[in-house]
């Protein structure tokens, strides 16, 4: 391959991944986004400049070797990428599908400076996807060390934890709740922006490290953090996410047609009712009209899962302005495209409906006003604005409070006054010995590759106290 | 997969599972539920287990075939498994010496109120169970009733066995005569709403079990959300025994009738989705 000057790199476009035309792929949940052909990700791969000091690296919170994997995709050594990758990012097929890497790597591209930067996201999908399909990029466990961990919660935060331990040695249980491991990957994320036999692949990935999944079990309402300790496991580590939806706090929300974008997303993507002889159904919506409040990647989703459910009219309410949406911009991209209406500035006042049933909400209409925390500017509400919209279904997706089961159930847990874990944001160490933490329950709601950072951070630290222990348990 | 290790009918439509679960069993209480998902393809129900052995990894479900699933889950024989059991779910019900307790159960109902009267027996309370359904064949568990050293009264709706009427009747009848300090109640929603309406002007403190729809049965999905004077509760992890008093049973009532036509339609064909 012939070595080509930095120019030379600058000049090669970046290469856009294909995607399902609008029209056809609103009627089905398979996946939107095609990946790249082997000759636009070594177009794409011949972009990166090779910077001596990568400021992508820092973009990313698990901190995949960007630089060097790249390169290695340019010269056409996917099995070495796929080493590398595997190495450092437990669920690459996942962060490739639905990192904001706008935000993250790719933000931080020197390439993006003067133009677009490096598509990182998606060559990660690409030799991801490459590997799971050549049988690459495999794990080795290490030699046993005897110790023993629990992760509650097969989350993102849980999965890296565990893949992360398992490497080193360790012998890794995880406890879920649900009956499929994956947590937002499994019951969140649309198959049709993350396609469930990639997420198979994925834990399979980890249950061939010799990880243990068990499934339909609460910890906290069936064994506490205190039982785990005590019946041999060494460390525990808490990624039980946020997981307890949040509402309008406006009247009618207890109408027949209003949904927590949970349970929306749950009842298709975990439940199947999208499939002809699902046992769990949603409200027929063929020809209905749907609001989705919320303007982050949950509300995208749930938009656009009701347009492929035959929504006739699916509107995204949202307070601030599109520049403001929290939600992956190519998703946004991607749900007007198939139809989904964005209408910016507007707050619900009241759900109205007659025999229980929804059938309309009241909007306000919102203006900015002074930069808040967030260092957005606030809504602020215009007096004597109100107009209606006719609805059938009503999907809120304004977040998650913190799940409360495990902080009711473990006194001596720490946990904020809004009722997330206290854990060393480095460690993701808690204030109970032998206990770490990270994850949803700790940052509150966020995405899964921060969640997965933190299972990282934690597996570090944890790996670190247990080999502590054996030297001074050895000296 | 969960071992069912006797299935029996114990009323028209009504059968009892023994099922090896012993997460559950080991760490149930009373007044809490599991969730159970029959096979890979099911859907997720709440049920309030009825007993648990926590040496053999055992517990008891009472179910009344009034749906699709339950109907499914009612028909796995003796032998037979089940794809998922999760649990103990829920808040425990209060036990503590309150005195005197009136326990209702209404129908299948029973099974809820139960393992609570029994609790409370055991806790040192005197408990009058009263056991309301439609006949004689219909009335469940009044012998371990009995045996757990609770007064029993059986009202049937038609006459068939104790008193003729409602639980209310006798409900009433045993404020008027005696001192009831708790009344708990679990049944269909308007007998709920009926025993709710005979304490609240003697102020008796009276707890509901309440039965919403549920997914994931651990918060997350917030579809079991009921109004409790005035505020917004998800009976999966704040109940789902809460103030008898303070419940919107309209609420309650509407929102558990979603997905009545789809259920109606599944239950006449037997297939989940022939609705559409």
């Amino acid at each position: 391959m012939k070595e080509l000057s930095t120019r030379e790199r600058m000049q090669i476009p970046r290469q856009a991944m294909p995607v399902r035309d609008p029209a056809e792929r609103r009627r089905d949940f398979e996946e939107v986004a095609l990946g790249l052909t082997p000759e636009l990700a070594e177009r794409e791969a011949m972009r990166c400049i090779l910077c001596k000091r990568p400021p992508c690296i820092e973009g990313c919170p698990v901190r995949v070797r960007i630089d060097q994997f790249i390169p290695l995709v340019a010269s056409g050594d996917l099995a070495g990428a796929a080493r590398m990758l595997a190495e450092d990012n437990a669920l690459p097929a996942v962060c490739g599908r639905v990192c904001p890497q706008e935000t993250q790597c790719e933000e931080l591209c020197v390439l993006g400076r003067k133009g677009l930067p490096v598509a990182i996201g998606a060559l990660e999908r690409y030799v991801a996807d490459w590997a799971r399909e050549h049988g690459a990029g495999r794990q080795a466990p290490t030699a046993p060390t005897g110790h023993r961990i629990a992760v509650v919660g097969a989350g993102p935060a849980g999965l890296t934890c565990a893949s992360d331990l398992a490497r080193l040695g360790h012998e890794v249980t995880i406890f879920e709740a649900l009956h499929e491991p994956g947590g937002v990957l499994a019951y969140g994320i649309p198959r049709f922006r993350l396609p469930r036999d990639i997420v198979g692949a994925e834990i399979r990935a980890l249950t061939d490290l010799g990880v243990e999944i068990v499934t339909d079990a609460v910890i906290g309402m069936a064994e506490s953090i205190d039982d785990l300790l005590a019946g041999g496991y060494d460390a525990v580590f808490v990624g039980v996410g946020a997981g307890l939806p949040r509402f309008l706090d406006v009247p009618g929300e207890d109408l027949v047609g209003v949904y927590s974008a949970n349970e929306f997303l749950t009842r298709v993507n975990l439940m199947k009712a999208h499939q002809a002889g699902a046992a769990t159904p949603v409200i027929d919506l063929d020809g209905a009209r749907v609001a989705v409040f919320g303007g982050g990647n949950t509300a995208v989703d749930a938009a656009r899962t009701a347009v492929r459910l035959g929504a006739a009219e699916v509107a995204m309410l949202y307070r601030r302005t599109r520049a403001e949406m929290p939600a992956r911009a190519e998703e946004v991209e991607h749900a007007l495209e198939e139809g989904v209406l964005l209408t910016e500035q507007v707050a619900p006042v009241e759900l109205t409906g007659t025999d229980g049933r929804l059938e309309g909400v009241r909007l306000l209409r919102m203006e900015q006003g002074e930069p808040d925390e967030s260092g957005r500017r606030r809504p602020v509400e215009i007096p004597g604005s109100e107009f209606d919209l006719p609805i059938d279904l009503a999907v809120v997706a304004i977040g998650n409070a913190p799940n409360p089961i495990l902080r009711r159930t473990t006194a001596d847990l720490e946990h904020t006054k809004w009722g997330t874990l206290v854990a060393d944001p480095d460690t993701g160490e808690t204030r109970k010995p032998g206990v770490w933490a990270g994850g949803d329950i700790v940052t509150g709601g966020a995405t899964v590759i921060l969640a997965m950072g933190a299972g990282r951070r934690a597996a570090q630290a944890i790996h670190r106290h247990l080999t502590a222990k054996n030297d001074l348990e050895a000296g | 997969m969960f071992s069912v290790l006797d299935t029996r009918p114990v009323a028209p439509g009504v059968t009892r599972l023994e099922i090896a679960a012993p997460r559950v069993a080991r760490f149930w209480k009373p007044g809490q539920f599991v969730i159970v998902r029959v096979d890979g393809e099911g859907e997720r129900i709440p049920l309030t287990v009825v007993d648990a052995d926590p040496a053999a990894g055992h517990i008891t479900l009472i179910v009344q075939a009034v749906g699709y699933t339950t109907r499914r889950l009612s028909q796995v024989p003796t032998g037979g498994e089940i794809a998922d059991v999760v649990g103990p779910l829920g808040r425990p019900s209060e036990i503590e010496a309150f005195g005197h307790v009136a326990v209702v159960g209404g129908g299948v109902g029973t099974a809820v109120a139960f393992p609570t009267a029994r609790a409370l027996q055991g806790a040192g309370n005197r408990v009058t169970v009263i056991v309301g359904a439609r006949t004689a064949a219909h009335v469940i568990l009044a012998d371990e009733i009995r045996d757990a050293g609770c007064d029993l009264i059986v009202a049937t709706e038609d006459g068939s066995a104790g008193v003729k009427g409602l639980v209310t009747g006798p409900l009433e009848e045993l404020i008027e005569a005696d001192i009831v300090d708790r009344v708990i109640a679990a049944g269909p929603i308007p007998m709920m709403r009926a025993v709710a309406e005979t304490t609240r002007s003697g102020a008796i403190p009276t707890m509901v079990s309440l039965n919403p729809i549920m997914v994931d049965g651990t918060g997350m999905c917030g579809g079991c959300r009921v109004r409790v004077g005035g505020e917004m509760k998800f009976a999966c992890v704040d109940g789902p025994d809460f103030d008898a008093h303070l419940v919107d049973f309209d609420g309650l009532a509407r929102r558990n009738r979603t997905y009545l036509e789809f259920e109606r339609a599944a239950l006449e064909a037997d297939m989940p989705m022939a609705a559409r």
